[in-house]
This record gives C-alpha cells, structure tokens and sequence, in this order.
C-alpha cells in the first residue's frame, strides 16, 4: 500500500500523541498539544486543532480512551488516556520508527559518488 | 478482521450518530480555546490579545471539524447523501421538469421491466420441474406431420428398445363426462402411461400414481384427481381413495389426488381435472400400429445423454421397427426437442423481437430526458461556473450531475415497476391463451433487479452527455455569459439526439407497419367458410345410449339433431365426426381409383376427413363448386358417396372431372372381422377451407380434403359417435352466441337430462385465435410505436422550441430586416424538417437491416416492403412537423423590437 505524504504525517502525529498519554498519562487535548509543541516545536502541529483527528482516529482504533472529567482549574474538559492496547501499539510503532530512523541515518551518512572512489 | 470491524461499526456509529459528536466535538474545542486563553492570561497577556493568540494557535475550526468528520465516518457515504439530498432538494425546485422527465423514463422503463418480466417467465425462469432440462417432448415424424401422433405399438417398442432415456410416458386426451357426482358435466380428462407423472417430478398431494400393472389391459379402472376437481366436486373428501367415479360411461377407483401446483401445456396435452393410465384403453383399434389416435410422449434422458445421442438412438430403434414392420414403419422417424422449446414455441423470437422495440422506447426515452436535461443546464450555468469558481472540481460536479439524473432514473424506475406490474396483467388478460406460461409471469427478484440496473443503466447513460457538457464548460465564459459559442454547441448535440429519435421511431413504426400489413393480410383471406354467426360446441349423449343397437342410435341422433335444428334462432345444423376447421385435425389413408393400389400402408395418400351432415355446407358457407353436397337420400342403404375440396380435385384427378370417380378408404371403423377396403363415389367438389389457420395453412403439405356422410357410417363408427360429436349451428344474426348456446343447451337438457353440452365457442374466435400470435405481437408493437412517435414528436418540438428561443434576436434581425412571417416560418421549419429527414434516412438504412430479424412473423409482406417504408416515412414526417410547426408559428409571431431588446 503506497503511503501518501499525509498518511506518513498522520502515522507521526498518532505515534506522538501515543508516546505523549503513555509518558504523562491522562490529558486533556489541549494538554496534549501543548506537549507536543512544547518537545518539537512546530515541526509536527502546524496548529493545535490538528490533534483532533488523531485523537478521534486513535478513539476508534482502541488505542486510547476518553472520558468527560475536570481540569485541574476546574474546566470541563474532555481527558485522555493510552488503553492496553495503545502501549502494545506503542511499543511496536517506536520500534519501527527507531529501525527505520537508524536505516534512514545510515543511508543519508553515505558520502554522495562514495562508489567512485 | 475484528478490528477492521470494530473500526467501520464506529464509523458507521459517528455517521448516524452525527450532530451528538459534532457538538462534543464543539465543547471540547472551546474547552481547548478557554484553557489555552488562561494560560495566555496567566502568562500576562491582556484579554483580547490571549483570545487572538489563542485562536491563531488553534488554527481553522471548520478544517478541524472536516478533518475529524473524515477520521470518524464514512466520507463516500456522507457525500452521496449530500449530493443525493442537494439532488432532491434541485429537482424538487423545478416539479414541472421533474414530472415531465420521471414520467417519460417511467413509461420507458415500465415497458422494458413488463416485457423483461414476461421474458423472464416464458424463456429464463426453468420449467417448474425437478429434472425439466432433462426432459424430452417426442413425437412421429411423418410426411404431412412433423409433430405426428405415436400409435401405441411403436410406443411400446421405443419404451422397450431405446437405451438414453430413463423413462418415457405417452399421454393422449380423454373422455371427461363426469357422471354421478353432482350435475354430469365435461371435465378435461388425459390418459398417461404410468411414469408419467414421475418423470415429471409431481408427487400426489394424496394416495399414489399409477403402477405399470395398472397400464395395460384388463387392469382394474383406476383415476387419479386434480387437487381442483376433488375440492369443487367432492368437497375435499380426506376419504376419496379406493372410492368410484364415474367418467366417461364406466367406474374408475380414485387412488391418488394431484396438487394444483401441476402446469404443462403443449400439443395433445393440457393440466386436466382427472387423469387414467392409457394404456387400459380396451379399443382394439388404439392397439393397431396403424392407428394415430392423437397420442405424444415425453421422455426423460438418462443423466449424461445428450439431445443428439438420444436422436441417433432413437434412429436405431426405428430402422429396428422398418425392418421387423415394413408396410407401416418403413419410413418411421422420432422428433425430439426439449420440453422447454416445446411449451414456448415459436414465442421466443417474438418476445426477442419485441424486447428490441422496447429497447428503442427506452433510449427514446432517455434522449428525451437528456435533451430537458440540456436545456435546464443553461440556467444552471451560472450556479455552476460560480461552484467551480469556488473550487468545486469537474469531477465533483460530474458526480453531482450524475446523481441528480440517477436519483431521476431511479423514481421513473418505481414508477415504471408499478406501470409494469399493471399494464402485464392487463395485457396478458387481454390476450388469453396467447402467451405460453402466462402463470410463470410475474415480478421476481431478477426483474426487480433488471430494473434497477436498467434505471441506474439509464440514469448514467442520459446523463453523461449534458454532465460532460455542463462540467467542461469554460468557467470565465460563462461567468461573462455571452454563451454564444457554448449553446451552439449544445444545439449540435440536441440536434444529434433528435435525428436519432426519429431513426428509432421510424424503425419501430416501420415494425408494427409490417405487423400491421400482415394482420391485414391475414384477416383479408379467405377462410374458406363464413364464420359470422356460427356456434360450434360440444355433445356428449348419455353412456346408455352407446349400448343402444345401431339404428336406435341412429334414430336418437337424428331426435337430437331435431331438437337443435327446432331451437329459435337456428337457421343450419350439422354434426361433425372428424376433423373440425382451424379446430382439431383428422387424416385418413387412400387411394384414387385408376391407380394402382401401393404396395405398402405407409405409401397412401392422406386427406382431412369431415363426417357431416347434409346442411353443413350452408351452416359454414362453404361454396359448392361442382355437382352436389351430400344429401339425405345418403344413409345406410344407398351407394356411399364422398365430397372433395378442390385442392383433393386438383392433386388427385388433375385435368379430369372427379364427379363419378372413385377413392378407397381403409375402414378402420368396421368390426375387426369384415375390415375391407370400401369405394366410395365422388358426387360433388366444394372450396377449399382453412384448415390450419389463417396464417399457417397455405404451408401445411396436407392440404386435401374429404366429405362422408354421417349416416352411411359402419355400426361401430355410430357407436362412437353415439359417445360425443360436434355440432355447428348457424343462428340468426340478432342473437349473440352466448344467449344462443345457452337457449340450445337448455333444449339439449330438457330433451334428456343426461346429455352434457360443452365447450361453445364462436367460428369468429376460432378463426381470430388462430392468428392470435400475430394479434399479440401486433398489438405490443403498435403500442410501443405509438409510444415511441409521441416522444419523439415531443423532443424534436422541444428542441425546435429550445432553438426558437435562441435565435429570437436572430430572427428579430432579420424581420427588421424586412423578412416575411412566412419566411421565418420556413426558416424554423428547415431546420426541423432537416432534423427529421436525415433521422428518416438513417432509420431507413437500420430499418433494412433489423426488419429482417421478423421475417418469420410476417404474411403476405416482405420485410422491406416498399409501401409500409414509404408510407411510415411519409407519416413521421408528418407527424414531425406537426411538431415543428408550433414553435416555427411562435417563431413568426416576434416582435423584432422585443426581440432586439432581448439579452
């Protein structure tokens, strides 16, 4: 299945989104794109509302969980949390990324005409 | 896989679910924004400043809510409702157009599902039984019959000696004088052999079939019920078995009851009310080789055998039968076809045939549809330009384009079906005993689904064209709308479609004009004898009367002849024994004095054979050509004497006067003992009559035909007469033949409370059922010609009234340029009329070609009879600019300064 740029963003994003509930545990999607702005700057969100789609999509994959709770200034918020599920995926998706980076680092640090000399 | 599911079940739950998350969705936006203005705040950003940035951060709502409605649904679906609801919401704008175009497809494709849902019952659907594409329908080839009766004898040895068939069954009619139960009255009876009824898979509803014991002679009397007559006569008696019935003058014991379910019509048999293993017949003469006595065969091959080995056995077996019988089997031949071809018959080329008109109905139809379609797309230019100015992709537009012209198909579907569903049993009521199978005709689920693919088939193909058009248009041009050049563009292709109409109108009008011709043909020929006000129906005397000696039967004959002849109203009366017109067929072996008697039985010549009485000739009106008919003085006493068409004269005695002449006949109804060949002398020559139909006769070979009389008859043949006959009666022509039978039949009553009177049918149905094929076939064409030249006539007006409107400021032009009414007028009308004759000329060319595919429907009219093309052109030309006229006359009507004004 070819992969379009979009579906390889989304796939970055949902692993974020992952690693980010399953390091700080239940946040509100506010919370969570702070988070992510906060460790990659601008890099992955180009704006916050972005995180919605990834959140809905993780929802009905099982990945993670909602529930309607308060803030800690007491706002109603919506809260999220990484299920069972979403840690195995978790771990399987970070060690992809972490193979495919390692490859993508080796190819990238050949020199460029390394096979004329 | 689960969770695939898992996934489409939430999708599919947010799609239905939808407002309640786009409102959560809402709150947890604005959660976000006030959690995030705090924060600004906290950070010592003033109010509004927190707000923007807050905002800013966040980014686009609407693309939030979109992108999360796609992550959570069903986007293709939630589009096609979109497009489906906007489709809706347009086309209920505009009711006028919406009624015009649904009932147009309606009427195109409710004709194309009624004639697929008689297809499907006639041809696709499988015989309702078990083993149906197994089962085999035999008959004797023989020189003036193809499809010839079987005697008993050779059926016993194909039985015996074939090695592909499983089984065959011989059926045969039967005398149905139902006695003792009730009124006596005349139920359809049959006999078959034994397994009869299993090759054909029907199981009794109650007792069993017949055993091989049972079919033979000197077994006991048996009967098997239909599950009808045993309702109506014997109220359902759970006890019926083992009891007698009387049927046909002596006592049958019931053993089984046959389920209504039960349905096959084809020669020499039909579903009947009681049934009696045929081979108990006691007749010596229904065991005699020789005898055809109206008896067919089915046959159920072995699994594995093919049609073709089946023939080559059966070839084995009859030069077996030639060999051992060569005076009457020499040259014995079988015919086989499959039951299936045997019950629809020729009906299938008509049906293909008239599938193909309807076709073209259909396509009218929608090249109607797509030239309204075309001209609403110039007030929908704007609105489209405007969307593709928006960013609205060709594609998207196309796909709303399309849905629009489906969700159209779709509704002239349904109300197609109900068109359909209404005008097949209209027409099959209207046209009784026409259509074979017309029980298996109905709505199923393949024609449900042949509409819908037909409606959806439809939607795309007439809405392709303007869609493409509309879709392609050049957005700047249209959004200045000058619209020149584009509607320029458009009249060529509506121009296109018109010419096409009128090359399918005039091949289907050219279709039902050829049907039309033939019928003419068919009805302007003479049948030989005069039909007007002739009853023919049915006598059954009492059984005693049977058991009676020769004379006293004789005697009681001529009583019954009397009572009939003193009836009011009655002008003629005959009696007839044999064969009856366009009726029933009866053959016998001859030989024409002077001649040589031929060697073998096979080599005889063959004529129809009508036993009659002195007034039958004035009671049909057959014209007496030479010498006399016979008379009174012809009984029992006097010289035996014979009457001959002049077909008989002109084969038999060519260039000689046949009065005086002699023919010898086998008698078969002397007793076994004094069987001779008999002289009989020819006294007179009549016309010839239509024996086999109007339209078939001319190509039966047997074509000879021969008069005795019924009272110079062999005491054994009066004692089968004594057991039925047929009566012809003349009657005044103030009375109608219904009011007449009835008057005869309470005479026939009264004079004897145990004669049954049946089967009463006028000489004009008999001859219009005899061409009730081409009737049919007529009638569906004329209709779908009909429809086809008013929609037609209807696009070229809405075409020519579409231009009109173009050209106004044109036209305006040149009447302030000085051009006549007149002239304006014929402006507009050369364009329709050119419209219509390249159309007709294309139509001629199609015409040619198709027509032939009904040769085998037509009579007395070539497929491309110069008369019927001409006249057919002449009329849609006509008709054409009829429709033309109206707005060339708008045309003429213009205000040059209104016109000029205009835009």
């Amino acid at each position: 299945m070819p992969e379009s740029k979009l579906d390889l963003l989304q796939g970055t994003l949902d692993l974020m989104v992952l690693q980010t509930l399953a390091a700080m545990g239940r946040l509100h999607g506010y919370g969570i794109a702070r988070r992510i702005e906060q460790v990659s700057g601008d890099a992955v969100l180009l704006n916050q509302g972005t995180i919605y789609a990834s959140l809905v999509r993780l929802q009905q994959r099982g990945w993670i969980a909602a529930e309607w709770g308060t803030s800690t200034n007491n706002r109603k918020a919506k809260f999220y949390s990484i299920t069972k599920r979403g840690r195995k995926q978790l771990s399987e998706d970070a060690a992809y990324w972490q193979r495919l980076s390692d490859v993508m680092g080796r190819v990238l640090a050949l020199p460029e005409g390394s096979n004329n000399k | 896989m689960t969770d695939r599911f898992r996934r489409f079940f939430h999708r599919l739950r947010s799609f239905f679910g939808r407002t309640k998350q786009d409102r959560e969705l809402d709150a947890e936006i604005s959660a976000h924004l006030e959690l995030a203005i705090e924060e600004n705040l906290e950070r010592g950003l003033s109010a509004l400043e927190a707000r923007r940035q807050a905002l800013v951060r966040f980014g686009g709502q609407r693309q939030t809510r979109e992108r999360h409605r796609e992550a959570r649904g069903l986007p293709l679906l939630e589009t096609l409702l979109q497009d489906l609801r906007f489709a809706l919401r347009m086309l209920g704008k505009s009711p006028g157009f919406t009624a015009i175009a649904v009932l147009t497809l309606a009427l195109g494709i409710g004709a194309n599902t009624a004639l697929f849902s008689v297809i499907n019952g006639v041809l696709l659907n499988p015989l309702p039984f078990p083993n149906a594409n197994r089962i085999v329908a035999m008959f004797q080839d023989k020189p003036n019959f193809p499809k010839g009766s079987i005697s008993y004898p050779n059926f016993l040895d194909w039985r015996q000696d074939n090695r592909c068939f499983a089984s065959i069954a011989a059926y045969r009619w039967a005398d149905g004088t139902l006695r003792g139960t009730g009124e006596p009255e005349e139920v359809r009876a049959q006999r078959v052999s034994a397994t009869f009824f299993s090759i054909l898979g029907v199981r009794p509803i109650l007792g069993r079939n017949f055993t091989e014991d049972e079919d033979r002679r000197g077994a006991n009397p048996t009967v098997i019920l239909s599950e009808g007559l045993w309702k109506r006569k014997f109220a359902s008696d759970p006890n019926i078995l083992g009891k007698a019935v009387n049927v046909g003058g002596a006592a049958r014991t019931v053993i089984g009851v046959i389920p209504t379910s039960f349905r096959l019509h084809i020669q020499n048999f039909k579903t009947a009310d009681l049934y009696e293993p045929v081979g108990q017949d006691e007749d010596e003469k229904f065991h005699r080789r020789d005898s055809f006595w109206g008896m067919d065969a089915i046959g159920l091959l072995k699994p594995g055998v093919t049609l073709e080995q089946a023939r080559e056995d059966m070839k084995r077996v009859n030069s077996g039968l030639a060999a051992t019988y060569p005076d009457i089997d020499a040259d014995i031949k079988a015919n086989l076809s499959p039951l299936k071809e045997e019950i629809v018959g020729e009906m299938r080329s008509v049906l293909l045939v008239l599938f193909g008109a309807v076709g073209f109905v259909l396509l009218i139809a929608s090249v109607n549809v797509a030239n309204l379609l075309l001209a609403r797309s110039t007030g929908r230019r704007r609105e489209f330009s405007i969307r593709v100015a928006l960013g609205a992709g060709r594609a998207q537009i196309l796909r709303q384009l399309l849905t629009e012209s489906v969700v159209l198909a779709l509704l002239g579907g349904a109300l197609g079906l109900i068109l359909a569903n209404w005008g097949t049993s209209a027409a099959l009521a209207a046209v009784p005993r026409t259509v074979p199978r017309a029980e298996d005709i109905g709505l199923d689920p393949r024609v449900l689904l042949f509409t819908l693919i037909v409606s959806v088939a439809v939607g795309i193909l007439f809405g392709l064209v303007p869609a493409l058009k509309i879709s392609g248009t050049d957005v700047g041009a249209s959004l200045k709308d000058t619209g020149r050049a584009i509607s320029m563009y458009r009249s060529r292709t509506q121009a296109v479609f018109v010419v096409g109409e009128m090359a399918m109108a005039l091949v289907l009008l050219i279709g039902a004009g050829l049907m039309i011709r033939t019928l003419a043909y068919l009805w302007g020929r003479d049948p030989g004898f005069d039909p007007h006000n002739v009853l023919s129906f049915g006598i059954d005397p009492p059984p005693s009367l049977a058991a009676q000696p020769p004379d006293a039967i004789r005697a009681e004959l001529g009583e019954i002849h009397r009572v009939i002849r003193s009836t009011p109203g009655v002008e003629h009366v005959s009696f007839d024994w044999g064969a009856l017109p366009m009726a029933s067929d009866d053959e016998v072996g001859f030989w024409p004095e002077g001649q040589p008697q031929p060697a073998r039985q096979a080599d005889y010549a063959s004529t129809l054979e009508y036993v009659v009485e002195p007034e039958y000739l004035q009671t049909m009106g057959i014209p007496l050509l030479r010498g006399r008919f016979i008379s009174d003085a012809d009984d029992k006493r006097s010289e035996r004497v014979a009457v001959i068409d002049n077909s008989f004269a002109q084969k038999y005695f060519p260039g000689q006067d046949p009065l005086g002449k002699h023919v010898k006949i086998f008698d078969f109804d002397a007793d076994p003992s004094e069987r001779t060949w008999i002289a009989f002398t020819i006294v007179g020559v009549v016309g010839h009559v239509n024996q086999f139909g109007l339209a078939d006769d001319a190509t039966q070979p047997l074509q000879a035909q021969m008069y005795r009389s019924l009272m110079q008859g062999s005491d054994l043949f009066t004692k089968n007469a004594a057991q039925g006959l047929a009566v012809f009666a003349r009657f005044h022509s103030s009375l109608s033949s219904q009011a007449f039978f009835e008057t005869i039949r309470s005479a026939l009553v009264t004079h004897n409370g145990q004669m049954i009177v049946s089967g009463n049918e006028s000489e004009e149905e008999i001859v219009a059922h005899s061409i009730a094929n081409q009737r049919f076939s007529m009638a569906l064409l004329g209709v779908f010609a009909a429809l086809a030249l008013l929609l037609a006539s209807v696009g070229i007006y809405g075409v020519l009234s579409y231009l009109v409107g173009e050209r106004r400021q044109e036209i305006g032009v040149r009447m302030a340029l000085g051009a006549k009414e007149v002239d304006v007028l014929r402006l507009v009308l050369s364009d329709g009329a050119r419209m219509t004759l390249v159309g007709i000329g294309i139509g001629v060319v199609a015409a040619v070609i198709l027509t032939r595919l009904m040769a085998g429907m037509l009579y007395g009219v070539a497929p491309t009879d110069p008369v019927t093309f001409a006249m057919v052109a002449l009329f849609l030309s006509g008709v054409a600019l009829l429709a033309c006229y109206i707005p060339a006359r708008r045309a003429s009507r213009v205000d040059p300064v209104v016109a000029l004004r205009y835009q």
